[in-house]
């Protein structure tokens, strides 16, 4: 098993320098030139080559990326091209939006929708699981500002409980005031996780179910509700990490639209900013900071299964 | 016996080359269940839209139905029927004819990544070890990559036009169907009825058309619906974020962008009666003028919610084996 995961985790940090080069080729090469966007289109050419040198442009492509790489990982994250404020500050001033409204998102969706997805699959084809499975294909298939907009429409609007847009961080505030300012984005990532997450743990609960000991408990007579709570739920813990780790990262995207949509400051909307004004740098870093995030819960999500497969952990 | 047990597929060339066992289990019937005929009906809508909209649309896509007042955000009438836009320009024209570029758009990126996806993908389980572990390894290094990242990062290197688009989000989605394309065609080949065919001696093109494809064509159709949501919502998520479609045409997803402000304000004189009877606000007229962002964002929730009907149907005929959960 411990072979398998460290199998795993190599893995993992190869796929992070690959897509370390994606990124890197995706900003840096197809374009060029960043120059000619710092200075603009009135810039001279000469004016350009000394810029693109103070910039290290003019090294070819692979020393660049090894420089890039070298001082990411010392800590260096350059300057924004856009407004010519270190990266490390502009993330600093958001970070915490994002990473407070997903850890929210986190603690309070994700229990929430095991808790649905265990329900579903206590009694398949019941009147409940019918309704939660059909709401949660429709807003799996449905766009996240659909929801959002719902979301508004009810709440903003029909209730007049919030206000439609979020305005302001989480700087000093509680638990609960973070709950009550970020109400509606947070209640809408919660709804775009928990639509994949029910339907996957009710997928893996009903796997378990469908499994020879649990035959054999039901044909000894065990009342159905111990049957789950005895003898499917622990044997469905790993499949319902694994499915955790991969809806953390469906994450990602959902908090792109999110923020855009309700128009608060976070790493999502600096990304998107950043995309606007071609500022490569930030883009770099924002995007090898999102990627390296999924590709860490997809670890989780893959190790979850390797440690919560038998044969696996107890190999003969 | 011949005629009944053709599918669609084989009925192309007409020479069966061989016969069915006589104790062959007959083949199911494909029927949609009558979820599946309401996807039907209301994708067929969209797309009847999508190809017809220049004609039938009342007004083009930056008139103005006002062209004399100052008309934002106005509740329907009978001369917009949804309204008014952030621009006073009609929605229902704009939501027609941004029906065809959402469509167009994301059918031509689907169709691209099948193309490339299948392509590889076939190439891959059927070609010898190196090809594919080579395929296969970079394929994984784009499918760690969440694919709003990878085409936020496209578009800021090369900018955003609709051939931009179109590839961006074909070779994205490419990723995925060259793995499930793949995953197919390896189970397939070592399925006994290859062997046999491999027996007989028949050549790799034979066996790829008579007995890969016949065996993956519902799958792979199934799977395409699918992966067709899923560029809609990444074409219109890009739009929304002002990366896709670029103003002024009118797309799906920029339309809920550009229209945003009408969720945070009511222009008391966009609403013909603000006051119920009782002297309370009146919410049915507010809502009116939000159709501005409620009208594109629920026309793609039903476009993409019936692919979804059809999707399953076909998927639960076809063994939903390898395109669920994917």
């Amino acid at each position: 098993m411990w072979s398998m995961i460290l199998r795993r985790i190599g893995i993992g940090i190869v796929t992070m320098f690959a897509v370390s080069v994606i990124i890197f080729c995706g900003t840096r090469i197809l374009p060029g030139d960043a120059a000619q966007i710092r200075l603009g289109q009135e810039a001279t050419e000469t004016n350009l080559a000394a810029f693109r040198k103070e910039l290290g442009l003019d090294r070819p492509a692979h020393v660049q990326y090894f420089s890039w790489v070298k001082d990411t990982l010392s800590g260096d994250l350059g300057v924004s091209l856009a407004s010519d404020v270190p990266v490390t500050d502009l993330i600093r001033d958001r970070y915490k939006n994002t990473l407070y409204v997903s850890a929210v998102t986190a603690v309070i969706g994700v229990p929430l929708s095991v808790l649905l997805g265990i329900l579903a699959a206590m009694f398949p084809g019941g009147i409940y699981d019918r309704v939660v499975t059909f709401i949660s294909v429709t807003l799996v298939s449905a766009p996240e500002f659909f929801l959002a907009t719902l979301l508004v429409l009810i709440f903003a609007f029909y209730f007049n409980f919030t206000s439609a847009v979020v305005v302001g961080g989480v700087e000093g505030k509680t638990f609960l005031e973070i709950l009550r300012h970020f109400f509606l984005p947070i209640m809408a990532l919660c709804m775009i996780i928990a639509a994949q997450l029910i339907r996957m743990t009710r997928a893996a609960v009903l796997n378990v179910m469908s499994s020879p000991y649990v035959e054999m408990a039901i044909l000894k007579g065990v009342p159905r509700k111990r049957i789950i709570m005895r003898h499917a739920l622990f044997n469905a813990i790993g499949p319902i990490v694994n499915v955790i780790a991969l809806n953390l990262a469906y994450l990602i995207s959902g908090v792109v639209i999110i923020e855009v949509f309700f128009a608060y400051s976070g790493l999502a909307t600096l990304m998107v900013q950043g995309v606007q004004t071609r500022d490569y740098n930030l883009i770099q870093v924002l995007g090898m900071l999102f990627c390296c995030v999924y590709i860490i819960l997809m670890l989780i999500a893959d190790i979850a299964s390797i440690v919560s497969n038998p044969r696996l952990r107890h190999p003969r | 016996m011949s005629d009944s047990t053709k599918t669609a597929t084989d009925v192309a060339d007409d020479e069966i080359d061989f016969q069915e066992l006589y104790d062959a289990a007959p083949r199911q019937k494909f029927r949609f269940s009558w979820t599946g005929w309401i996807g039907v009906i209301v994708v067929t809508f969209w797309f009847l839209i999508a190809i017809l909209g220049p004609f039938i649309a009342p007004y083009g896509e930056n008139d103005l139905p006002y062209p004399d007042a100052y008309s934002e955000f106005q509740v329907p009438t009978a001369k917009a029927l949804l309204g008014t836009d952030v621009d006073d320009r009609d929605i229902l024209s704009r939501i027609i004819y941004g029906a065809g570029r959402t469509i167009g758009i994301s059918l031509a990126a689907t169709i691209l990544a099948y193309l490339v996806g299948v392509s590889l993908g076939v190439t891959a389980a059927v070609s010898g070890r190196w090809i594919d572990m080579g395929l296969s390894r970079v394929n994984d290094a784009f499918l760690s990559l969440p694919t709003i990242m990878l085409g936020l990062v496209v578009i800021a290197a090369v900018g955003s036009s609709l051939t931009v688009l179109i590839f961006t989000a074909g070779l994205i989605y490419a990723t995925i169907v060259f793995r499930i394309s793949r995953a197919l065609a390896m189970d397939i080949m070592v399925q006994d009825y290859v062997e046999a065919a491999r027996a007989r001696g028949e050549g790799l093109w034979w066996i790829i058309r008579k007995e890969i494809w016949p065996n993956a064509a519902m799958p792979m159709i199934s799977d395409f619906g699918l992966r067709l949501i899923y560029v809609i919502l990444f074409v219109a998520g890009l739009s929304f974020l002002g990366l896709g479609v670029q103003p002024p045409a009118a797309d799906w997803g920029n339309m809920v962008r550009e229209n945003l402000g009408a969720l945070q304000h009511v222009p008391y004189e966009a609403c013909p009666y603000p006051k119920n009877a009782a002297g309370e606000d009146n919410w049915l007229c507010g809502i009116g003028t939000k159709f501005a962002v409620l009208a594109p964002a629920l026309a793609i929730s039903t476009l993409t919610v019936s692919i979804n009907l059809i999707v399953d149907d076909l998927s639960s005929y076809a063994g939903g084996k390898l395109t669920k959960g994917m």
